[in-house]
Parts: structure tokens; C-alpha cells; sequence
């Protein structure tokens, strides 16, 4: 069974969601909620198996059918990997039960795309194949364009054709990079195509880099960089807010391949194209937390604010992966556990928010007074100093963290200033936020009885994400020093592709 | 071949184009398959064009590669299901927004023109 681990993630999902759609489960909602659950927190129960098996021996290669690498596809469960599947699976139970709360009867098949998102998520992050990359984006979005239709609506079907024509385009562009990468590489295994372009000569080198930047072109899709970012505040604000909740981990997979690929593939040993796509992942980076500050400025109603919060973390991950080295890369780790968890729970409480403030919604606009305003504002508090960066909250430690890596390199004289000008942009936008949701009261004839209190599972998963992304400061030592850790790892690019290439099982 | 088959690929890619860009969503849907035919072709090729040799192998010293042609498989299935939801959506784009365009309304020029 231990063998096997590294399949896990994958596998349970799957048959989640195949069990969810049977008779039983399909029929009762009772049935379906619990199943969903339960096999959400088996497979969170599964990660963290697989996360100290891989802290304590090192990377896990599972050659699937036993063809080893590279001809075979194998997983790869790297400390870095292993983190984000983690992270991936903890999101999911709590999106399972936030789910049964009532949001997964305004629409059919909830629990069962959940399942089926997660199953593409943990794929992406686990394969060492970047074929199969392509693949588990695939699952992954086809089950996110039906959960972004969850419920219904003109604004989520205008979102859809916008997010599916988009990365229909996308998923082109990403076969196209892959095939000129296999023409040239003769391989699609990430760590035997390391192993190769340092060796390419002559006109090979140019296809490689054409091919490479394409790759660029559709993970700056995902992870919504700049000139590609117009889909995701319109999408992330339509979506119902416990689906946006789950897509906070989707831009992640972007960020991920990009770290992977320009890290591994085009990293420090890939000879002639060594950095290739740093430069150029410096300058988006920096220009998407500019567009996403701005875009926090002008939001009209919580979600979108959220929305253009998750652009601002994009930018910053993005920035951090071009600086190419461990310090940052370990930082950036940190900075993303804890910028899911954060955006995560900012859209749960927009919806709490909503549901609550009647026909004012989540619109940043004077209304009636929220009926648990101590709950909701707590957790608004806690969530807005966190995202902001305020101590002694998480964002803080990974602010810190990101501001001092980047000291001592060249760019500091445009990260900081950037980044401290974005940090005043959010404390002024998610003040004003706070102020018009919880202060302005302009409609004093709504007493809010005629709303029931908060569902006590919503509540439940609202506090849960608040205390995960405590906990990362509490255990600050524990978490900084895996961090840490699966940088190193990820950078030590022979030992990586020694462990996959012969390590196979 | 070469000469021809590229061609084939690129007439493909911008015909995919410029129907893409017409952002009516039945047209949009054309562009997209055709991309799709496009991207498939050239996958096929990454494998080298060449004739005459086996497909399978151990059947002749001299084989063709067998991996474009997996990839190019996995490709068109996963191009058939995106294809398919993508109609379906533009249905209901069309029937919800009441107009066939990608952001959901007519232009102001498109509007007057109409009338």
C-alpha cells in the first residue's frame, strides 16, 4: 500500500467523484453531502501521509505500470509537490462542507466536479510529465467550467464564454509548445528534458526557446499574469463565492508550472537558454501587482476586491519564481500556503456578508447592519490584516520574508517600492471595504430577523481557514524550515532528475 | 510535403484566427476546431514526416515514432469533450444574454446597424 501513495491523491478524488454519481449518492442529497465529505477528508487524510513519508525519505517516484522514466509517465511526489497537494486537499474539505451548508443544492453535480478539480489539481502538481501536465489541466478545467456555471445566471454565463473560449485558445497554444519541445527534446519527461537542452546545438536552440516561451504564454493564462489577467476578476467575482473559494488553489497550478519548468527545464544548467523567461516573468510580475493594486482601489463589491487581490498574490509568486533562487523560492512557498488560505476564506465571508446584508449584498455600499456583526467582523478583521500583511498574522511573516530575499539583489529599488505602495493601496481599500460593510448603515428598517444566522458548518470552514493561516505563524519555525527545505530540493536540479530517472520503482 | 503540410497547418491556424476573432460564438466555435485540426497536424509532425516505415514496432528495423501519435490521440479526445461543451455553452450564452456575441452585448455601431 505504501508504495502506492503517491497515486493516491489522484485515485481517491476520482473514485469520489464516480461513487458520488452512482445511484445511491446521486439520488440522496443526505448521502451525497456525507460521502463527499468523508472522502474529501480521506484523501487531506492521505496528503499528509504522503507529506511526512516524503519529509523523512526524500522525493517518491512512482512509475506508473511500472514503466520507469522516460518512458513511462511517472509521478513525482517532491516536497514541493507533495505541500501543494496537501494545501490542495485541505481547500477541498473545506469547500466539501461549506458546500453542504446549502450551496450545492443550486445546481447538480457540486460535490461531484469538486472531486473532479481536485483530482486535476493534485494531478498537475504531482506528474513529471509534462504531457500529463497538459493533460490534468484538462480535468481540471473542464470540471472548473462547470462549477463556474454552478448556479446560474447571466453574469457566470458571461464569464464562462470569456474563461472557456480563452483557455480553449490556450490549451492550443500549450500543445503547440509541446510539440515543437518534443520535436526538438525527443522526450516529454520533465527531468530528462533538464537533462537535454543543455545538449542542443545550432538552430534546436532557437526552436527550444520558441517553444519554451509558448509555455510561457499559456501558463501566464492560468495564473492570469498581465496582458492575460482580464478574465479572472470577472470570472472569480461571478462564480458562486464557495466555487471562487476552490478556484484561489487554480491560479496556484499556474504558478507551479511556471516555477517548475523555468526552474528544472530553462534553469541555472540549461546552458545557452539558461533564465530564459526571467526577464520577462520579472516585468509581468511586476506590472500584475500594479493592475491588481489598482483593481483592489476600484472595486465595487467584496468579491471583485478579492478577485484583484488574488491578481496581487499572482503577480508576487511570479516575481519571486524569476528571482531563481532558493531564499526566494522558499519564501514564495510560504507566501502562497498562505495566500490561498487567506483568499479562501475572504470569499467565504463575502457570502456570509452577502446573504446577510439582504439587498445591499457584498457591494461596498452603506446598508442594514450584517446580523452577526462580532462573528463577521472578527473574521473580517483577521482576514483583512493577513492579506494585508499587518502582524502578527501570516502575511506579515511572508512579507517580511519576501521583502528581505529581495534586499540585496538589483531589484529591490523596483520591488520595494512597488510592493510598499501596494501594501498602502490594500490597507486603504480593505479599510474603506470594512468601514462601508460593517459601519455605513443607511437602511434602518431591516433588523436582519427575517435572515437565519450563519450555517454553523460555514462558520466552521470560515474560522478553520482564519486559525490554518494562524497556525502558519505559531508553527512559523516548523513551516519555514520545510519551505526551506523543498526549495533546496527543487533547486538541486541533478539530484531531482537522478531520483527520477533511476529512482523508479 | 513539407512545403504542403505546413501550409496546410498555417492555412488552418489563420482561418482559426480570424474566425476567433469574428467573437460571435458560433463562428468562435469554427475558429476553435479549426486550431484544434491545426494543433493536431502539427503535433503529428513533431514526430518527423517520413514514409514507408512501420508503425508498429518490431515489425521492421526501420520504424515511425509511436509517440506524436498517442499524444495527437489523447489530443482529439480531449478537443472532442472541450468542442462539445463549448457548443452547449454558446446555446446557453444565447439563450441567457439573448445575442450570440462573446461579451454577452451587441456594440453600439452592431446596434444601430440592426435597426
Amino acid at each position: 500500500m505504501i508504495q502506492h501513495l503517491a497515486s493516491l491523491p489522484i485515485l481517491l478524488p476520482m473514485l469520489a467523484a464516480i461513487i458520488l454519481l452512482l445511484p445511491p449518492c446521486g439520488k440522496s442529497l443526505f448521502a451525497r453531502r456525507l460521502t463527499s465529505s468523508l472522502m474529501a477528508i480521506l484523501t487531506f487524510a492521505v496528503t499528509v501521509l504522503l507529506l511526512v513519508q516524503v519529509k523523512d525519505n526524500g522525493i517518491i517516484v512512482y512509475a506508473i505500470g511500472n514503466w520507469s522514466a522516460p518512458f513511462g509517465i511517472v509521478l513525482v511526489a517532491d516536497m514541493l509537490s507533495t505541500l501543494l497537494v496537501t494545501l490542495t486537499a485541505f481547500l477541498g474539505v473545506g469547500v466539501a462542507l461549506y458546500g453542504c451548508a446549502g450551496d450545492d443544492e443550486q445546481g447538480s453535480f457540486f460535490h461531484p466536479l469538486i472531486h473532479f478539480l481536485i483530482l486535476g489539481v493534485n494531478g498537475a502538481f504531482l506528474t513529471g510529465d509534462l504531457f500529463n501536465v497538459f493533460v490534468f489541466f484538462e480535468v481540471l478545467l473542464i470540471a472548473s467550467y462547470a462549477l463556474l456555471m454552478h448556479g446560474g445566471g447571466k453574469p457566470k454565463t458571461r464569464a464562462a464564454l470569456h474563461y472557456v473560449i480563452l483557455n480553449l485558445v490556450g490549451s492550443s497554444v500549450f500543445l503547440i509548445g509541446l510539440g515543437i519541445l518534443y520535436g526538438v527534446l525527443g522526450t516529454l519527461n520533465i527531468a530528462d528534458m533538464a537533462n537535454k537542452v543543455p545538449l542542443l546545438t545550432g538552430d534546436d536552440v532557437y526552436l527550444a526557446k520558441a517553444g519554451g516561451l509558448l509555455l510561457l504564454v499559456v501558463f501566464a493564462l492560468k495564473s492570469a499574469l498581465l496582458p492575460l489577467h482580464l478574465w479572472l476578476p470577472n470570472a472569480y467575482a461571478s462564480a458562486t463565492p464557495v466555487v471562487a473559494a476552490l478556484f484561489a488553489i487554480m491560479t496556484k497550478v499556474g504558478v507551479y508550472a511556471t516555477l517548475r519548468v523555468y526552474t528544472v527545464i530553462f534553469g541555472e544548467q540549461a546552458g545557452e537558454l539558461e533564465h530564459m523567461a526571467q526577464s520577462w516573468l520579472w516585468a509581468l510580475a511586476i506590472a500584475t501587482i500594479v493592475i491588481g493594486a489598482i483593481g483592489v482601489l476600484a472595486a465595487q463589491d467584496l468579491r471583485k476586491l478579492t478577485a484583484n487581490l488574488v491578481l496581487v498574490s499572482v503577480g508576487t509568486l511570479v516575481a519571486l519564481v524569476a528571482l531563481q533562487n532558493i531564499n526566494a523560492t522558499a519564501a514564495l512557498l510560504y507566501y502562497l500556503v498562505h495566500s490561498t488560505l487567506v483568499t479562501a476564506a475572504l470569499f467565504l465571508l463575502a457570502d456570509l456578508i452577502a446573504i446577510q446584508r439582504g439587498k445591499a449584498g457584498d457591494r461596498l455600499v452603506g446598508g442594514r447592519a450584517v446580523k452577526q456583526p462580532f462573528l463577521l467582523g472578527a473574521c473580517f478583521i483577521i482576514a483583512g490584516l493577513t492579506v494585508i500583511g499587518m502582524p502578527p498574522f501570516s502575511g506579515f511573516v511572508g512579507k517580511i520574508w519576501i521583502l528581505k530575499t529581495t534586499l540585496n539583489s538589483e531589484q529591490a529599488l523596483v520591488f520595494w517600492p512597488v510592493y510598499l505602495i501596494m501594501s498602502l493601496a490594500l490597507i486603504v481599500a480593505i479599510s474603506r471595504a470594512g468601514t462601508s460593510l460593517f459601519w455605513e448603515r443607511k437602511d434602518k428598517t431591516g433588523d436582519g430577523s427575517d435572515v437565519a444566522n450563519a450555517h454553523p458548518l460555514q462558520v466552521t470552514v470560515l474560522v478553520g481557514l482564519l486559525v490554518s493561516s494562524i497556525l502558519l505563524v505559531v508553527f512559523g519555525d516548523v513551516a519555514t524550515q520545510y519551505a526551506l527545505e523543498a526549495a533546496a530540493q527543487l533547486h538541486d536540479i541533478s539530484g531531482g532528475i537522478n531520483a527520477v530517472l533511476k529512482g523508479g520503482m | 510535403m513539407e512545403l504542403l503540410y505546413a501550409s496546410c497547418v498555417g492555412v488552418l491556424v489563420t482561418c482559426g484566427v480570424f474566425l476567433l476573432l469574428r467573437a460571435r460564438t458560433f463562428p468562435v466555435v469554427l475558429g476553435l476546431t479549426m486550431i484544434s485540426y491545426a494543433v493536431n497536424l502539427f503535433l503529428f509532425s513533431s514526430g518527423r514526416l517520413t514514409i514507408n516505415k512501420a508503425v508498429v514496432l518490431g515489425t521492421g528495423a526501420d520504424y515511425a515514432d509511436p509517440l506524436p501519435q498517442a499524444l495527437v490521440l489523447t489530443a482529439i479526445v480531449i478537443g472532442f469533450a472541450m468542442t462539445a461543451f463549448v457548443v452547449i455553452l454558446s446555446i446557453r450564452g444565447r439563450a441567457d444574454l439573448g445575442n450570440d456575441h462573446v461579451d454577452g452585448s451587441l456594440t453600439r455601431s452592431k446596434r444601430k446597424e440592426r435597426k
